[in-house]
């Protein structure tokens, strides 16, 4: 029987009769949807009847869409609800009549501004609370690293040595090419517009300083931040989805000695050994930058830079443990903070990548205060 | 019971490097039953099932589901074979970014142009076909139990009402009420809704409750397929160690 799929409607003594031809299946019915909900709106409650008769197949989705027109009535048991024979449709629409309840409509929002100051306060909430735990969560770290100091054998040196060499020396290339060409650019600067006052030689002073204060431990730390502070949470996040995290602490052993403390311990080792060479490479491009363009010779840079007093370089040194200790415990805190699911891992990933960065920055910030009432 | 078979699996052989999984596994699954499918462990059961459902390209023989080589179909064939069978996969498998009913929709937005409100009801109405109750409708993945996450795998599975239902392990990992409750609900949709349910399974208690045959998976074939009491009387060792070891008994004794 190929009848073509449709529907009819005819009004019989005051009740509306609504007849569905053909198949009605999920791939047919959205089409009947809008019409079905109009001879819903416009029937007299508790008037309508479906005319089985003319049904091909139907599935669960079609027996919804034809059993809605009914849902003003009593039930599909009502005898005069269900006109004419089908072998499934019946017991099909029986099987779903009444099983869509609405849902509750969410509440509507209030007026924007007030939407608009209830998400600001969430955030600088939510923000105070990153800040108290991570500074609970880097306390904890501090104790593990004491208790740690009078033993050093229960320190793991393998997971150590593997991150030293992951996160440190695996960095350096990329630590190193970028630093060139941040020194490169600091000469280029200062060469353009210190000419201008005839000073071209203090193009020295500043290429040096600069990248020894400032650019050296700044891009490394940036660096350390997207690539080995994103890398920790996902690691242990997933350990965490996994459920090893729980079954570590069951075993008695504590994530924080055996995951974190091995990362921070390798961070703050690693760091200084990258801030150094990038400090090398920051020089090595702006003397090369300086030598070709104001005819500074490396010879006379070198003389130049060893005028300057040695505490520039620990200026920008001091600062590389603390930020490599800052961004270690960022990224591991987020780590053991994910959730069950993916999303909450890719959400914890991008915060400790934003926070230690944003964390890097505002530390710069503290210490250069510091610096300028030492005067140093 | 119409005369074809749903599906037809002949002479399949697997291989993972020189390790033969399968080697001449035949099998037919009528429309309209329940099939269910044991094996011991590493038998490759649940590689047999992803083989059937176009994950895995078989090394050797063919399998037709609804009569098409699913693995030489062209994709259009593909396409439309996809949208007549649901699969459950053992852990459920939910898209963990997205809540219950937007699970089930992803299925309907893919293969149907639909207004948003009938993509609502109809989630609605397969969410409560799977026996959840309308509060799960907009939780996450995370936030439901391990048996709701499967009834919302069925419910995602029954989402354009297959004909073929494939579940993988759908009792494993739920506790004895549950699993009794699963086993009435793949029942119920099964008498329904004429479904065709393949199963991997190892719950004794879920074959002897709902299955109309079972194919037993050793020695690299299909030994037998046949009802359970028929099984009973089979000779084969493994098929002897299974039914009619101490918790076989302890099923059997309890299905009747």
């Amino acid at each position: 029987m190929a009848v073509q799929t449709g529907l009819d409607v005819r009004v019989e003594a005051g009740r509306t009769i609504v007849t569905p031809r053909g198949d009605w299946t999920a791939t047919n019915v959205p089409a009947f949807d809008a019409q079905m909900r109009a001879i819903e709106k416009d029937a007299t409650p508790g008037r309508v009847a479906i005319d089985l008769s003319q049904l091909g197949r139907i599935d669960t989705s079609g027996a919804y869409v034809i059993s809605r027109v009914l849902s003003m009535d009593g039930a599909p048991q009502a005898p005069d609800a269900l006109i004419g024979d089908h072998h499934v449709a019946r017991q099909l629409i029986e099987l779903v009549y009444g099983k869509v309840t609405p849902t509750a409509p969410e509440p509507p929002p209030g007026p924007g501004v007030l939407v608009t100051l209830d998400r600001a306060g969430r955030a600088l909430h939510s923000a105070w609370i990153a800040l108290l735990t991570t500074l609970g969560f880097l306390g904890e770290t501090m104790a593990a690293g004491v208790r740690g100091l009078g033993r050093p054998d229960r320190i793991r040196w393998a997971p150590v040595f593997h991150v030293m060499e992951q996160a440190g020396l695996n960095a350096l290339p990329i630590v190193a090419t970028l630093s060139f060409f941040v020194g490169a650019v600091v000469a280029y600067i200062g060469a353009n517009i210190l000419s201008q006052f005839g000073a071209d030689v203090f193009a020295v002073e500043l290429v040096v300083i600069a990248v020894l204060r400032e650019f050296s431990v700044v891009i490394t730390a940036i660096l350390l931040a997207g690539r080995s502070d994103s890398a920790f949470t996902a690691q242990i996040g997933s350990m965490r989805m996994q459920q090893e995290i729980d079954a570590m602490r069951v075993i008695g052993l504590d994530p924080i000695e055996a995951l974190v403390l091995p990362r921070v311990l390798a961070c703050v080792v690693m760091t200084p050994l990258l801030v150094f060479g990038s400090m090398m490479m920051g020089i090595f491009g702006g003397m090369v930058v300086l030598w070709s363009s104001l005819d500074i010779s490396p010879g006379y840079f070198i003389v130049r830079m060893r005028d300057l007093p040695i505490q520039h370089f620990w200026v920008g040194m001091v600062k590389a443990p603390v930020f490599a200790l800052v961004i270690a415990v960022i990224g591991c805190r987020h780590g053991l903070e994910v959730g069950g699911d993916v999303e909450s891992l890719g959400n914890r990933v991008t915060a400790s990548v934003v926070q230690s960065i944003f964390a890097v920055i505002v530390i710069d910030a503290i210490f250069a205060m510091i610096y300028m009432e030492l005067n140093i | 019971m119409s005369a074809e078979p749903v599906i037809q699996v002949r002479g399949l052989e697997t291989r993972f490097g020189s390790h033969v999984i399968h080697q001449g596994v035949d099998l037919d699954v009528r429309r309209g039953e329940v099939l269910g499918l044991v094996g011991g462990s590493g038998t490759g059961k649940s590689v047999l099932l992803n083989t059937i459902i176009g994950l895995k390209r078989p090394d050797g023989g063919e399998i037709r589901v609804f009569g098409k080589p699913i693995h030489n179909a062209s994709r259009a064939e593909r396409h439309a074979i996809e949208q007549r069978w649901g699969v459950m996969f053992q852990g459920g498998a939910l898209f963990s970014s997205l809540t219950v009913r937007e699970n089930v929709q992803a299925v309907l937005r893919e293969h149907i142009a639909m207004s948003q409100a009938l993509m609502d009801e109809l989630a609605d109405l397969k969410i409560a076909l799977s026996g959840l109750p309308p509060s799960a409708r907009s939780k996450m993945p995370s936030e439901l139990s391990g048996g709701m996450r499967k009834r919302a795998g069925i419910a995602r599975a029954l989402a354009l009402d297959p004909e073929i239902l494939f579940l993988d392990e759908p009792t494993a990992g739920l506790d004895p009420i549950g699993a009794s409750e699963f086993d009435e609900l793949i029942l119920e949709l099964k008498e329904s809704l004429g479904l065709t349910v393949f199963m991997v399974t190892h719950d004794l208690d879920s074959l002897h409750a709902i299955c109309d045959r079972v194919a037993v998976l050793a020695d690299r074939k299909v030994v037998e397929v046949a009802p359970i009491p028929e099984l009973l009387r089979s000779t084969h060792p493994w098929i002897i160690e299974y039914f009619q070891g101490p918790r076989g008994r302890a099923a059997s004794a309890k299905g009747g």
